[in-house]
């Protein structure tokens, strides 16, 4: 698990990941509905994470815990 | 310069040849030539990782990131280099932030305050101590606003409690004392310190004056990321304030406590060095809901590049305002480059600085008529080599980490009329007669940010590059001797 913060430019959703100094344009989020938001996030570089899905879409930019795909919850 | 890749590298694996294989190994990453066409530097080079035992670094430490670079340009706030008396005592004063105020009265920028740190200390713990000097200080400059104890190495070693320290001298003494836990030791260079110190400000100040009622307007903006050395911060809010914004706060440099803490109200957070303040920008930005972009002040096309993409943050008034104050600087500007550029034109500039100048000037000698044909970062991450690639000509070459080896050895080989990088470094290039600029503290010159500070850096460049003395390194008798190279390269 990592701190990240999401937040959005001109382009769409951005991913940064402070620890590694990743920013990433975000290509494909899982859900991204006003009453869905979250899970599988899909980056420009091909990385993929996971975050917690929320019940409504919040206000960016938000800091979230995220975990690589790879990891189990 | 027409060099190619295959050129540079081949130069890049001379040099790094005499390195053991595994140490050798390690260089090789961070040491690349530049390819503009990547969006990513990753894969092109890597940074951000711990210096090679034995190889020379140039790096300073997270004690530096914190205390020399955030936290001690705040004037009206006293820093406790808490430890060992050296680390402060080496370092007072050397990074010139300039600052008003009665030093000793009202600010305290250019003093050095530490618990000077003996055996005793060591083994029975300084917390005692830090509490009389907290007190001492504050009954020995009653005008400061408040304290923060920037740890050294010994402190984290031992273990001293400061934090429980700073709670109750901040309660006793009914002023913020605030503990950095920014000891010498973490992390790879000081670029982890001005995380910490960033955390420490975000945690302590900021948001400290939330609920104060301050009367703001919709063009208030923040400085942030400006040291003011040699008084940069200064000649950037001219221009600022001339295209109609109002300054609150500088971070940090002649900033003071109480606008730091105001900056929560801002409209528009500017950011200079990305890499010592983005955090605390994201922060704000998350919490505060201020938007933050970077600019460039160093020389008169970026600059008046960033004063026009701050302007579109606005309204049309600003803009136009922007637009005016473009037109009458050129007048200001332009008899500058008219005069320097004959000089200065086709000469080659290495660079190897912190953590923004590197990319930042580029643009200022080109405006010269220079070329940057090597540049390299003590302390940067991924995301400032991201922001450096397209800034720079193909097969430029790039060193992360140098060392003092590789630095020399770069130069002899690519015979820059210019090398740009600190003190530890002048005088190795000086003796080996090459030009130079201390580029982290304008060598007792500056500012060089934004018009009125472009003249300074042209002069200066001038000044170093076409110093009548480069013509005499030659000893008269070795006048006529065939390899005067040696002569002067041995110095
Ligand atoms: S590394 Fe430690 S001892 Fe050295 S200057 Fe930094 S804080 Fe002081």
């Amino acid at each position: 698990m990592a701190n990240i913060i999401i937040s959005e430019n001109s382009k769409g959703l951005v991913f940064y990941l402070a620890k590694k100094d990743l920013e990433e344009q975000i290509t494909h989020l899982e859900f991204n509905s006003a009453d869905r938001w979250g899970g599988v996030i899909e980056l420009g570089d091909g990385s993929r994470y996971v975050i917690d899905v929320l019940d409504a879409k919040p206000r960016l930019p938000i800091s979230l815990r995220a975990r690589r795909e790879s990891e189990t919850a | 310069m027409a060099t190619t890749k295959a050129e540079t590298q081949a130069l890049i694996d001379e040099v790094l040849q005499v390195y053991p294989e595994k140490a050798r190994k390690v260089r090789a990453k961070h040491v690349a030539p530049n390819d503009p066409s990547l969006e990513k530097s990753k894969g092109c080079i890597t940074s951000n990782r711990k210096s090679l035992p034995g190889v020379m670094t140039v790096r300073g430490c997270a004690y530096a990131g914190s205390k020399g670079v955030v936290w001690g340009p705040i004037k009206d706030m006293i820093h406790i280099s808490h430890g060992p008396v050296g680390c402060g005592q080496y370092s007072r004063a050397g990074r010139r932030n300039y600052y008003t105020g009665t030093t000793g009265v009202d600010s305290f920028g250019t003093l050095n305050f530490t618990s000077d740190f003996q055996e005793k200390d060591v083994v029975f713990g300084g917390d005692k101590k830090l509490v009389k000097l907290l007190e001492e200080a504050n009954q020995l400059f009653p005008l400061v606003k408040g304290f923060s104890v920037q740890s050294e190495c010994p402190i984290g070693l031992i273990g001293d409690d400061i934090e429980a320290v700073a709670r109750k001298s901040t309660v006793d003494l009914g002023k913020p004392v605030i503990a950095v836990r920014c000891e010498g030791f973490r992390g790879v260079s000081q670029s982890l310190g001005h995380h910490i110190a960033n955390d420490a400000l975000r945690d302590h100040v900021l948001g400290n004056r939330d609920d104060e009622e301050f009367p703001t307007t919709p063009y208030d903006v923040a400085i942030i990321g400006d040291y003011n050395i040699g008084g940069d911060a200064w000649s950037s809010r001219i221009l600022l304030e001339e295209i109609g914004l109002r300054v609150v706060a500088q971070w940090s440099g002649d900033g003071t406590l109480a606008e730091m803490e105001r900056t929560t109200k801002v409209k528009l957070n500017l950011v200079h060095c990305y890499r010592s303040m983005n955090y605390i920008s994201r922060f704000m930005e998350e919490k505060y809901e201020i938007p933050w972009m970077e600019y460039n002040f160093f020389g008169p096309s970026k600059t008046e590049e960033s004063l026009r993409a701050i302007a579109a943050r606005f309204d049309e008034t600003i803009q136009a305002k922007a637009e005016e104050v473009i037109a009458r600087y050129r007048a200001q500007w332009q008899p500058v480059i008219d005069k320097y550029k004959p000089r200065l034109a086709g000469k080659k500039v290495m660079l190897y600085v912190g953590g923004l100048r590197p990319r930042h000037v580029i643009g200022a000698y080109e405006d010269l008529g220079m070329e940057v044909i090597g540049a390299g970062y003590e302390f940067a991450h991924n995301d400032d080599y991201d922001r450096t690639l397209k800034d720079l000509k193909e097969a430029t070459l790039l060193y992360d980490d140098a060392s003092a080896y590789e630095l020399e050895e770069f130069v002899k080989r690519l015979k820059p009329d210019l090398v740009g990088s600190g003190i530890k470094e002048k005088y190795v290039f000086h003796k080996m007669g090459v030009a130079f600029r201390q580029m982290h503290s304008w060598d007792y010159s500056g500012p060089y940010h934004g018009f009125d500070g472009f003249a300074i850096f042209a002069r200066d460049m001038d000044m170093a590059v076409n110093s009548p003395v480069w013509s005499q390194l030659k000893a008269p008798w070795l006048a006529d001797a065939d390899a005067p190279e040696a002569a002067v390269v041995n110095g």
